[in-house]
């Protein structure tokens, strides 16, 4: 790339991005300009200052650079931690942004005038804000920060590409913001989890590719013989996401200057491919990817190897193998043919094995060390994490048995499950994860202080029993009532009855959910402090890897 | 070599790993959806389904806009207690022509699948506005902009030409007449509206928000609300024709 060493040249890469993002601004003038609709013009316009920043950026950077960062120093690996650092804030500030709008439209179920009747502020363009700025902004942001982190660590590579990690990060992130943007102006695809209408979608699979290839390469070019099963799961959750992003998302523009779409599938295909996509979300997403770091975070707080080698092997192909059958119990009952409501059934019940499998793993990890969990809040979050990891993968199978689901199915019950795992499981393994990885990577001794993690661990807990306990009483009475008959063989109740039954129960799930929020609050005053305060590390870091490498 | 020592191949090459992954992850997937291109009961055709009118599509999009779906399932299923407070479960067909599919996953409100015809106009427009002036107890957020946003004209018939790109059959009139339909359909009165009948049987022509002038979103929605699950005579359907 430098043919002199008295001349600085750009790299093919700096040259060829800056100059796609040259081309970008002038396109995205012309879209403004020729926009159908006003939020088209409005995304079009943030592309646009998107991308002139991207270009200002690139020569900025080029500018201030001698030559580019060294693979190694000193014989040692030299760790790319920028994009890191920066999917770690972005991930607590959305999760605070995500735990707020899901607080809200909790608040706006009991008392519907929060609802302001205005049209962004309304319970249905407000809830997919939510579950994509939990789950894919916080929990998106969780699994690119520790990703980058795990895979440099355990391969003892600096992470591949040289500007491809940053274009991962920004651009993972603007997607999120035209994702959400989108939804408060009615920009909507309607198929849950997978809202962002075709532009949105199509810079997405831009985004992902390059996530993918950065992520293998660095694979590619370790310099451990093994690969660490940690990446085995971020490898496929990776890999799967960009399958059923594909799968689900075609759609055909109206216009290419407007944001309306209409998808390719219709009718019982397209809830098939909805529900095989959004179950394995829930799958690959929040399970696979939030797998690899329980894999990674509770061996290394805990200073203990991996349970059992030969069981994560099992574990890992019989849940990537199975979790993709599971999709139809979201439609039992439906028009969807009966034995593909069998099958779903059959393999979700069948999940049950490799799920507590992965959890018996996982706790057992801390054979030897458990009393570390009287001293280590940050473990206790992660080990309590597992546990629930557990409870929500016992209580999934048993809602997907058709005459459970028959009764669960259309209520809050549904909603209680997702949260005892979102919350529970993956908000609880993320937090932990953070609060070992913001030390680490900003080469803090230890966090600002061990009792604000007390108090979020036990504050978030008892918003979560809260949260989910006031759903399954709700959920199951709301089923109940549906189908009650007085003993004349009459439909015992209106539906606006039960409506009327749930409003105690939205109150007590806002407060659980509440009390969630507070918890993040105090974390990300903890988070802040470690960095600000937070006493440099003088040594070299501990964190070497030895402990890592696959048991055998 | 055991097992467990072949398994060694895919820990050290990233390649086979990820090909290994692909395989296993594309199983269930083309098992359970293949099928449901070609299988009778999911491509059934029953007497009555249509498309949608260019102002009932309109409605639906508002309806897809404004997140209906989260609250309203759109999927009556065949137990004692949802056929006796819906009416007759949800076919395959009455959904073929959605793009997306509305069918749902959570009742915050009653399923809205057969709600077509079961309310008067009035009772829409009220409700929509301003849902707790009829029903007390309801938690439904108001929708009063409805009323004040007129709909759309120019891009309809690019709308009717993107949905038969995807599948829907509009014919070549009906893309044509976009415009004129969708003015039509809520102004009966108008020279078009026998025209409007005639391309779309069994459509609905009437002034919904009781407004004159330009349609409004809320003749949209309330059009498309007031069409829902009400295209198939259950008197002459077949529920065995496509049995196997």
């Amino acid at each position: 790339m430098q043919p002199n060493n008295d001349v600085k040249w750009m790299t093919a890469g700096e040259s060829g991005l800056a100059g796609l993002f040259t081309l970008a601004v002038f396109l995205c003038i012309i879209a403004v300009a020729k926009a159908e609709d006003a939020p088209f013009a409005f995304h079009a316009t943030l592309a646009g200052f998107a991308s002139l920043a991207a270009v200002f950026a690139i020569f900025n950077r080029y500018f201030d650079r001698a030559s580019l960062p060294p693979q190694e120093i000193n014989g040692r690996p030299n760790y790319n931690f920028g994009p890191i650092k920066f999917a770690s804030f972005m991930a607590m500030f959305w999760g605070i942004a995500g735990f707020t709008v899901g607080l809200l439209i909790a608040l706006q179920l009991a008392w519907p005038a929060l609802n302001f009747d205005l049209p962004w502020t309304t319970f249905g363009r407000l809830r997919p804000l939510h579950t994509s700025a939990v789950v894919f902004a916080f929990g998106g942001n969780v699994l690119l920060a520790t990703s980058f982190y795990v895979v440099q660590k355990t391969c003892r590579v600096r992470l591949a590409g040289d500007l491809a990690p940053w274009f991962v990060v920004l651009g993972y992130n603007f997607f999120i913001l035209i994702a959400g943007t989108g939804y408060l102006l009615g920009v909507t695809q309607s198929k849950e989890y997978a809202e962002p209408e075709w532009y949105a979608d199509l810079w997405l699979t831009i985004v992902w590719v390059t996530y993918l290839l950065v992520f293998l390469l660095t694979l590619v070019k370790r310099k451990e013989p093994h690969i660490f099963v940690a990446n085995w799961f971020y490898l496929a959750f990776i890999v799967t996401i960009a399958v059923l992003h594909l799968g689900n998302n075609p759609a055909l523009p109206v216009s290419v200057f407007g944001s309306k779409s209409y998808v390719a599938w219709g009718g019982v295909q397209d809830a098939m491919f909805q529900w095989w996509y959004g179950h394995n979300a829930v799958g690959f997403f929040l399970t696979a990817g939030f797998l690899a770091i329980m894999y990674y975070f509770i061996p290394k707080r805990a200073e203990r190897p991996v349970y059992s080698y030969r069981l994560s092997i099992v574990h890992f192909w019989a849940i990537i193998f199975l979790y993709i059958w599971a999709g139809p119990h979201h439609l039992h009952y439906t028009a969807l043919p009966d034995w593909a409501q069998t099958l779903g059934m059959t393999f979700s019940i069948m999940l049950w094995m490799p799920s507590w499998g992965g959890m018996i793993n996982g706790l057992m990890t801390l054979s030897g060390a458990w009393d570390k969990l009287r001293t280590d809040p940050v473990l206790r979050m992660l080990v309590v994490s597992v546990a629930f990891y557990g409870m929500a993968t016992f209580e999934g199978p048993l809602m997907s048995i058709k005459v459970v689901n028959s009764l669960s199915h259309y209520t809050d019950w549904t909603i209680g499950h997702v949260h005892s795992g979102a919350l529970g499981w993956v908000g609880f393994v993320s937090f932990g994860a953070l609060y070992c990885l913001v030390p680490w990577i900003w080469q803090r001794k230890e966090l600002y202080s061990l009792r604000l993690v007390n108090w979020h661990f036990w504050v978030a807990t008892i918003g979560i029993v809260l949260y989910i306990s006031a759903m399954w009483v709700s959920g199951i009475l709301q089923g109940l009532m549906w189908r009650a008959y007085t003993s004349l063989g009459f439909l015992e109740y209106s539906f606006i009855e039960s409506v009327e039954a749930m409003h105690p129960f939205y109150i007590i799930r806002a407060l659980g959910g509440g009390l969630f929020l507070v918890g993040a609050l105090i974390m990300a005053f903890n988070l802040w402090m470690t960095v600000r305060v937070g006493e440099a590390e003088s040594e070299v870091p501990l964190s070497s890897g030895a402990t890592l490498q696959a048991a055998e | 070599m055991s097992f467990w020592s072949r398994h060694q191949i895919m820990e050290k090459n990233s390649i086979v790993l990820i090909v290994g992954i692909l395989l296993v992850i594309a199983i269930g997937g083309l098992v359970e959806i293949t099928p449901l291109f070609y299988l009778k009961s999911t491509i059934e055709v029953v007497d009555g389904i249509r498309p949608y009118t260019p102002l009932e599509l309109t409605g639906r999009n508002v309806y897809v806009r404004e997140g209906c779906y989260l609250c309203h399932s759109q999927m009556i299923r065949p137990l004692r207690d949802e056929v006796e407070r819906y009416g007759h479960y949800s076919l395959a067909a009455e959904s073929m022509y959605d793009h997306p599919f509305q069918w749902g996953s959570k009742r915050t409100g009653p399923d809205l699948a057969r709600v077509g015809a079961k309310y008067s106009d009035a009772w829409h427009v009220t409700h929509l506005k301003d849902p707790r002036a009829i029903v007390p107890q309801s938690v439904m957020p108001g929708y009063k902009f409805l009323a004040e946003t007129e709909v759309n004209l120019d891009q309809i018939s690019d709308h009717l030409r993107t949905s038969r790109a995807v599948g829907v059959p509009y014919s070549d009139d009906q893309i044509k007449n976009a415009v004129a339909d969708m003015k039509a359909q809520a102004d009966p009165d108008s020279a078009d509206a026998d025209a409007f009948v005639k391309r779309y049987p069994k459509a609905v022509a009437r002034n919904f928000d009781g407004k004159a002038g330009i349609p409004t979103e809320m003749d949209a929605l309330v059009a498309y609300l007031q069409m829902l699950g009400t295209l198939v005579d259950f008197k002459l359907y077949n529920e065995k024709a496509n049995l196997r």
